[in-house]
């Protein structure tokens, strides 16, 4: 099952990559994410590993992934190493103004699993779009809140110069 | 198949003496004097007991199969999520790596949807690949359907199998309450039931692993469950043939009355909710020689905390 979310923040993109690359932000913008933990000596980059798990129906499903993708600022992409099978992707592009298109897409599912998978899937894909989608809100209003403060101090800054 | 170490007569790793604590021959609940059957219900009942116990074949950890329980996760996600609107809370009380004892309350008859729910739960936790096992019941084991049991993990209830599953480094769930607590009346769904059993304090001792309660409501919503049946299973000698202290009655689907709950029923959708306590690390918290008898209390008293907490969130009955 494949999902993606996107949405258009009024930040410059290399912003909003501080905030997707940071392992420490993720469990205060992603909604749904109940664990999203370093297990690599790496905290980012080619190769960093998490234990990211999402809360999705009664189970806090995910696993262990290793971003196999990173282009600054525009692409991470991380692919499951145990757990279910899962691929996602950061994608961010810069528009006028200074702004930046998100986009996150994330396809998962269990291989094997036949038809009742699928079922399984298709059931969840609603609550894992919900969540893809609430977490893109909160990163625009994260974002853009703190290029609002950095402008502030940066205002009052000159004021008192 | 691994060879078993087990003793003679008991293909499935049993000893003659009842692992949930309770010896045989001890005094019964109950009181009433057991008397024998005729000889011709003696013979039936017997051959019956050996046809099952010929089912429970020797409990063999390598069973368990995780490519097995990864690709069936679907399948109890949709069940626990639907069905059940299952809601686990507290995994992170269980440290993230090491043997673990899982102590757990239990409902709903022989159709408990409380392991369905936390099986599922843990497995996408912790993922497939962490050893995680289940002791349950003979009779469980060998009921005809149940065998893909062994692939989750299941293994019958004995201390060799605990022992032997403790000591691969594995989580292990154990209900001590049994049958006892499985059959319980609906009335008394908001107890926690484990018929002084503190075989799973001295496992735990023994092994010097942490002890985590399990603490579930809402399985015994699943059915109307009118009795245990301690009598009806004494006078039948079930209690010594096959260890079923219960031969339960209950109302359940799609029998109407359901005696004995052997071939199971179709639960009825309650919410489950199952919360994870913190670990208790028996030498930490009561010294180099605990007393059995005091983490027995301990354990059962906080376990019996939080299922009157979870009681009081619910609202109706089966809703939630």
């Amino acid at each position: 099952m494949r999902i993606a979310a996107e949405i258009d923040i009024a930040v410059p993109p290399e912003l909003v990559w501080s905030f997707v690359t940071d392992p420490g932000r993720y469990l205060h913008f992603m909604s749904g994410v109940t664990r999203w933990e370093v297990v690599s000596e790496q905290d980012r980059g080619m190769g960093a590993r998490y234990r990211a798990l999402m809360r999705v129906g009664s189970a806090e499903v995910g696993g262990l992934v290793e971003t196999v993708e990173y282009e600054e600022p525009r692409d991470i992409a991380w692919t499951s190493v145990t757990g279910i099978d899962q691929r996602g992707r950061w994608r961010l592009r810069a528009s006028e103004g200074g702004r930046t298109r998100v986009e996150l897409r994330l396809s998962y599912g269990v291989a094997g699993s036949g038809v009742v998978g699928w079922i399984a899937e298709h059931v969840a894909a609603p609550m894992v779009r919900e969540n893809l989608r609430r977490s893109l809100a909160e990163l625009k209003r994260q974002a853009e809140h703190e290029q609002a403060r950095a402008r502030a101090t940066a205002r009052r800054a000159a004021a008192r110069a | 198949m691994s060879t078993q170490t087990a003793s003679a007569g008991s293909r499935n790793g049993h000893h003659s003496s009842d692992f949930e604590g309770v010896p045989r021959g001890a005094p019964r609940a109950g009181g009433s004097e057991w008397r024998p059957p005729s000889k011709l219900a003696q013979r039936l009942v017997r051959a019956l007991a050996g046809q099952i116990r010929g089912r429970v074949s020797v409990a063999d950890l390598d069973e368990r199969d995780p490519d097995y329980i990864r690709e069936s996760l679907p399948k109890l996600w949709l069940l626990a999520s639907l069905w059940f609107r299952g809601e686990v809370r507290g995994l992170g009380n269980i440290p993230d790596e090491g043997p673990v004892l899982l102590v757990g309350n239990h409902s709903g008859g022989n159709m408990t949807p409380d392991t369905a729910v936390f099986t599922l739960a843990f497995s996408t936790y912790f993922g497939v690949e962490r050893r995680f096992y289940q002791l349950a019941h003979n009779l469980v084991l060998s009921m005809p359907g149940l065998s893909f049991l062994r692939k989750y993990g299941t293994v019958a209830a004995s201390p060799e199998n605990a022992e032997r599953a403790l000591s691969s480094g594995a989580a292990l769930l154990v209900y001590p309450g049994g049958d006892i607590e499985v059959h319980r009346p609906s009335w008394e769904r908001h107890r926690v039931e484990f018929a002084e059993r503190r075989g799973f304090v001295r496992l735990a001792l023994e092994h010097d692993v942490p002890i985590v309660g399990v603490v579930a409501v809402g399985g015994q919503e699943t059915a109307l469950f009118l009795s245990r049946g301690e009598s009806l299973s004494r006078l039948l000698m079930l209690d010594r043939l096959f260890r079923l202290k219960a031969l339960p009655i209950s109302l359940a689907a799609p029998w109407g009355l359901n005696v004995g709950d052997m071939l199971g029923h179709i639960p009825l959708p309650a919410k489950i909710t199952i919360e994870v306590l913190p670990a208790i690390h028996l030498r930490e918290q009561f010294g180099p020689e605990p007393d059995v008898d005091e983490v027995y209390e301990h354990v059962t008293r906080t376990m019996q905390e939080t299922l009157d907490a979870l009681a009081a969130e619910r609202r109706l009955p089966i809703i939630g």
